[in-house]
């Protein structure tokens, strides 16, 4: 079965026909082109394919794209304007990677989650942004400067 | 993944109607049942998606309870105010499970429901009673470190993995159902039910049963979760529990509710450790005598005995520390 739908990605309007099976990391990679959200698990178990999805950090992987017709979606692609988006400059900043496959993942994820602590009016320490990130692996280990470089924004 | 024919639900109604034909089910967050479909284990032919349904509210209700509507997410269930204040333990449990992102998709109605994470029964090339009833229970011989001790059957060992669950079920709230002989309210625990010999049912609900809220009564102020796992966040329950105290100006314990998670079937109700506590002084011996009349009953499996110790000395200082 089709459905037509259609999704604000990183600003601009997109009308797909996409089979009800498609999750949004499928249509994000496939249909759109935009392949900065990665595939790992495929199961929400790793966050890599964490994007931005009416403004919360989501799990592209589990979400049919036919459930979230009008969604606003924004990918690692349409987090930076004419600059690097700031937390993207923490990162280079402070090595925050290793091979980088689930850094798109981190880099949306972490830029959810700063969200929410602001909303909440939590003070993030080390402890609570491993906490809160818990979500994200990374397999190259790269957690201490991944830590470090949000923990830059948060303060 | 198998083909399924998807639509949006209307109202409440509607998609009672909708999903009350063979191979239909409903679709709230995905976190789980898109998983399953992807891994094979559940084939629905039909999705009523009821994300969109009017059930996003958290009201007040006479008494100082909540009603929380079942489209509710679990990420702001979790951090609501009145959740934080009268019931800090759903809120500690909430926040224990799971990740961020996953929490922001997950409702309230799809946390009750989903699937236990038992390795057999997520892999189709196994027999899994559960997933496909009478094939067998390969878990009791083989992976069950992370399995029930607790009120499990031949024919089943799975445990429930949500921890939500089992804060409501300490709290002792009641679930609104919508089904097609019209509203009926459920109590939990009694929502989930025990293997026996029928497994392939996690719960008392009917097919096209729509839950529309959950309810809770009295505040539980002085409540805690405590939850044991694997690595330090993101990692399903080993043991858990969830505890309510309402202790006596002289130290002695009016009432304790308690709930156990990652040992059955079933958010575990310990009512023979309320028992225990009940009218009897807040010290650690009263809390050791409560853990033993919970878990000497226990009937561990092969690899999971150090459950049975662990639940009890968990259960021992979380209730030393709720009740100090």
């Amino acid at each position: 079965m089709d459905a037509e739908i259609a999704l604000h990605i990183n600003g601009e309007e997109h009308r797909l026909t996409v089979d009800v099976r498609t999750t949004l990391l499928d249509l994000l990679r496939e249909h759109v082109g935009l392949t900065g959200a990665k595939k790992g698990c495929d199961h929400g178990q790793c966050g890599a394919c964490t994007i931005l999805l009416d403004g919360r950090r989501a799990n592209a992987c589990l979400a049919l794209a036919v459930a979230h017709d009008g969604a606003r979606l924004t990918t690692v692609e349409g987090l930076a304007g004419d600059a690097l988006h700031p937390l993207q400059a923490a990162f280079i900043e402070r090595d925050a990677f290793q091979c980088g496959y689930c850094t798109p993942g981190q880099l949306c994820s972490a830029v959810g989650m700063l969200a929410e602590a602001e909303a909440e009016g939590t003070a993030l320490d080390a402890h609570e942004i491993r906490e809160r990130m818990s979500g994200n692996l990374c397999r190259c280990g790269a957690y201490p400067n991944i830590v470090a470089a949000i923990a830059d924004i948060a303060t | 993944m198998k083909a399924f024919a998807y639509e949006r639900a209307g109202d409440a109604a509607a998609a009672v109607e909708a999903a009350a034909v063979d191979g239909a089910t409903y679709l709230a967050g995905g976190t789980n049942l898109v998983d399953l479909m992807k891994l094979g284990v559940v084939e629905p032919q039909r999705l009523v998606d009821v994300s969109r349904l009017p059930h996003d509210g958290i009201e007040d209700t006479a008494g100082g309870g909540l009603r929380i509507g079942a489209a509710v997410r679990n990420a702001d269930l979790a951090v609501h105010e009145a959740v934080i204040e009268r019931y800090p333990v759903l809120s500690q449990a909430l926040l224990a499970g799971a990740s961020g992102q996953l929490r922001n998709l997950a409702t309230v109605g799809g946390n009750l429901l989903q699937r236990t994470r038992c390795s057999y029964f997520q892999d189709v090339s196994k027999p899994c009673n559960k997933r496909r009833p009478g094939s067998g229970c390969p878990a009791r011989e083989g992976d069950h470190r992370n399995l029930a001790i607790l009120g499990h059957s031949e024919h089943c060992v799975a445990t429930h993995p949500s921890d939500m669950a089992v804060a409501l079920a300490a709290i002792g709230a009641s679930v609104h159902v919508l089904g097609a002989n019209g509203e009926r309210t459920i109590p939990l625990p009694g929502l989930h039910r025990l293997p026996g010999d029928k497994p392939q049912h996690d719960t008392v609900l009917n097919r096209g049963d729509l839950i529309t809220a959950v309810e809770l009564g009295a505040p539980a102020p002085r409540s805690v979760y405590r939850k044991v796992r694997d690595r330090a966040s993101f990692s399903f329950a080993v043991f858990s529990v969830a505890a309510i105290a309402d202790v006596d100006d002289d130290g002695t314990i009016r009432e304790a509710r308690i709930a156990l998670g990652g040992v059955a079937h079933v958010p575990w109700r310990a009512e023979r450790a309320e028992a225990a506590l009940r009218g009897a002084p807040a010290t650690a011996a009263s809390f050791a005598v409560a853990a033993a009349a919970e878990l000497d009953p226990a009937q561990p499996l092969r690899d999971n005995a150090f459950k049975v110790p662990l639940a009890r000395s968990v259960l021992v200082r979380t209730l030393a520390e709720l009740c100090a």
